[in-house]
């Protein structure tokens, strides 16, 4: 391990796995992620939780997330809209799969109807923000709700509707097994692709507009352009998520998206970081599992409380807002900041000072 | 003409309740610029602790109405001083966020205590009889809401004019830190803001539980608030006050037009799409204050 960072290059700086030990290390994740759905069947037996479904969900939330944190965590526009938005992706991909289109057709396609979506509700962002933007984005979210509930000729209402399996070039992603490696090709996608914006001159700008976004358009950066196009690559993002979700479950009903999906999402970015692109991941998987590994007491305290099922759903409700509050007020910068200073701490140690 | 008449006098009774949670959310917004997105968590509340009161344990409704406020003005003290005030100076996001934590807490508990059943007050406080007002057909529960509302609505009004307290809220609306150096304890007025907000909320609770019962749903109310105050304008609590009254109207009037096409349940978005018209084409309100902003 490298005991501190010497650099001679800006290029060397700047480059997204700055050291040969995180170029291992990331080389060693990456195999560990291919390998494990072989070792998944195994493991979910002693844990006693489906592992490979959860972590296809994990994958799934992560692309989500990550284009939630470029909006909120980059470009500093909060969005309560974004559970709608993912809806409008997986209503894209139901329609249109029905239809006959195929998965890759259909996926982009749903990605682009969701940034259209976002985009035209990211339209009164110019002149509004924080608190306001706050509000339209509630307003679309309960508004698209209620058009994906009661459009019953487009969506099915609340009969849901069914969505064949993903396929592609004769490959059908049937199993949880299959899936894995495509909702994994996706997250990976997403990651790199954030992590690499964010260096560019458009992430840049992104920032520049979430800080101080006065003094960004003085310099020339600008604003409508830059937080239309946010809104426009966050949702878009979302609306794959929702595509890839929709492909994944098969069946999608409009009791999915609600504000409930839209809360869960900016929580996933608070509790993980925001502005981190390791902080959307963190945040997925803490957000995801838990509610799997409150189940295990839940089921063991059937017996001494048995209405407890009756009651999980509020508990669970009750504990990830406690959760969140905690996070804000003791945690902030959220628990990708927590590993950094883990990880630091690791590094200089024993000679921390 | 007498449906829509009709329609306008139950819009407006619902309205002066959405009047009173907005005057509220406003006054919190004003003085501490925080926006609650739990603002409909404490009309549940309120609803359900005075419905509990009254129903189950018996009290007369009176100290049920009365206890109810206190218990309004506590929480609304506790939460300020446990979790809103940690988050004086933080990003907007956070603030906006916490509030919305607290409604999901807020929610949930009521949920686990008092389940998810339509409860109604029994017996019932208020009679249903109809009473006629010239050619409109209005029950008696309506028109002791729309007292009630305004009563409070007016007192209220009448504190931030002409009491010292009220008067001291207002200077740190302002101005906080000229009001600071003038004496007024900041903290002081911000805690008496959320128990203010949380009390009249708590009424506004009561006096729908009384028209249509109990449940979950009554949250949905803190979500009306919303179109409200943005029609008025975020600071303004006269324009709160003629924003839920509007909101109430136009509610029920395009619910009851536009369900036959658009198949139902207009009345729930309705507000919202009103809101978003609002956001394009005057942001600030009716009488907002222009925010002006200087480099």
């Amino acid at each position: 391990m490298p005991c501190g960072l010497f650099f001679e290059k800006y290029a060397k700086d700047e480059a997204i796995f700055p050291t040969l030990w995180l170029k291992l290390w990331m080389v060693a994740l990456g195999v560990a992620l291919l390998i494990f759905p072989w070792f998944a069947q195994i493991l979910s037996d002693l844990m006693g939780i489906n592992l490979l479904n959860l972590f296809n969900l994990i994958l799934i939330y992560i692309v989500g997330a990550h284009g939630l944190n470029l909006l909120t965590g980059y470009t500093g526009q909060i969005s309560l809209g974004h559970g709608a938005f993912m809806g409008v992706g997986a209503y894209t991909v139901g329609i249109l799969a029905n239809l006959g289109w195929p998965f890759w057709l259909a996926l982009p396609a749903a990605g682009l109807m969701a940034a259209a979506v976002g985009m035209i509700f990211g339209i009164p962002s110019l002149r509004l923000r924080g608190l306001y933007l706050a509000i339209a984005t509630m307003a679309a979210q309960f508004i698209l709700d209620y058009a994906m509930r009661n459009w019953t000729a487009l969506t099915g209402g609340s009969s849901g509707l069914t969505v064949p399996q993903a396929e592609l070039a004769g490959f059908s992603f049937d199993s949880d097994f299959r899936f894995y490696f495509l909702a994994l090709a996706f997250a990976a996608g997403a990651t790199m692709y954030l992590k690499n914006l964010s260096r560019t001159r458009t992430g840049r700008a992104f920032v520049a507009v979430r800080d101080r976004y006065l003094s960004a358009e003085v310099i020339g950066v600008n604003l409508f352009k830059y937080r239309i196009m946010s809104f426009g690559i966050s949702s878009f993002m979302v609306g794959i998520a929702g595509g890839l979700w929709a492909y994944y479950i098969t069946i999608i009903s409009d009791e999915h998206f609600t504000m409930w999906l839209s809360v869960q999402y900016l929580a996933m970015i608070i509790v993980g970081g925001m502005g981190s692109v390791l902080g959307s991941i963190f945040g997925v998987v803490f957000m995801v599992t838990l509610p799997e590994i409150l189940l295990i007491p839940a089921e063991a305290m059937t017996n001494v409380f048995p209405h407890i099922f009756g009651i999980f759903a509020s508990l669970r409700e009750l504990l990830f807002g406690l959760i969140v509050i905690a996070f804000l007020i003791f945690e902030p910068d959220g628990l990708a900041a927590r590993w950094h200073t883990v990880r630091a701490y690791w590094k200089l140690w024993p000679f921390s000072y | 003409m007498q449906d829509f008449l009709q329609l306008i006098v139950t819009g407006l009774v619902i309205g002066s309740v959405y009047a009173l949670v907005a005057m509220g959310f406003a006054l919190i917004y004003k003085s501490t610029s925080i926006i609650n997105f739990a603002q409909g968590e404490f009309v549940l509340v309120g609803g359900y602790v005075c419905w509990w009161l009254y129903t189950s344990l018996h009290v007369p409704i009176i100290w049920a109405f009365l206890l109810t406020m206190v218990i309004a003005v506590f929480m609304g003290l506790i939460l300020e001083r446990l979790m809103l005030r940690p988050m004086i100076g933080e990003p907007i996001i956070s603030v906006i966020m916490i509030t919305i934590a607290l409604a999901m807490v807020l929610k949930s508990m009521v949920t686990i205590l008092w389940g998810t059943m339509i409860e109604v007050f029994t017996p019932p406080i208020f009679s249903q009889q109809a009473i006629h007002l010239g050619p409109v057909l209005v029950s008696e529960v309506y028109l002791w809401t729309f007292g009630f509302a305004f009563l409070f609505l007016g007192v209220f009004a009448a504190f931030f004019k002409f009491t010292r307290v009220g008067i001291s809220m207002r200077a740190v609306a302002d101005d906080q830190q000229v009001a600071q150096s003038m004496g007024i304890s900041v903290k002081r007025v911000f805690a008496i803001s959320w128990s203010i907000g949380a009390l009249v909320s708590a009424v506004g609770g009561i006096l729908v539980g009384n028209i249509n019962g109990i449940n979950i749903a009554l949250a949905d109310f803190g979500l009306k608030v919303f179109p409200a105050v943005i029609l008025g304008g975020l600071e303004s609590i006269a324009g709160a006050i003629i924003g839920g009254l509007t909101i109430g109207v136009l509610e029920n009037i395009m619910g009851s037009y536009l369900d036959i096409y658009l198949g139902g349940g207009v009345k729930e978005i309705a507000p919202f799409i009103v809101l978003i018209m609002i956001l394009m084409i005057k942001p600030y309100g009716l009488f907002g204050i222009k925010e002006i902003e200087r480099v």
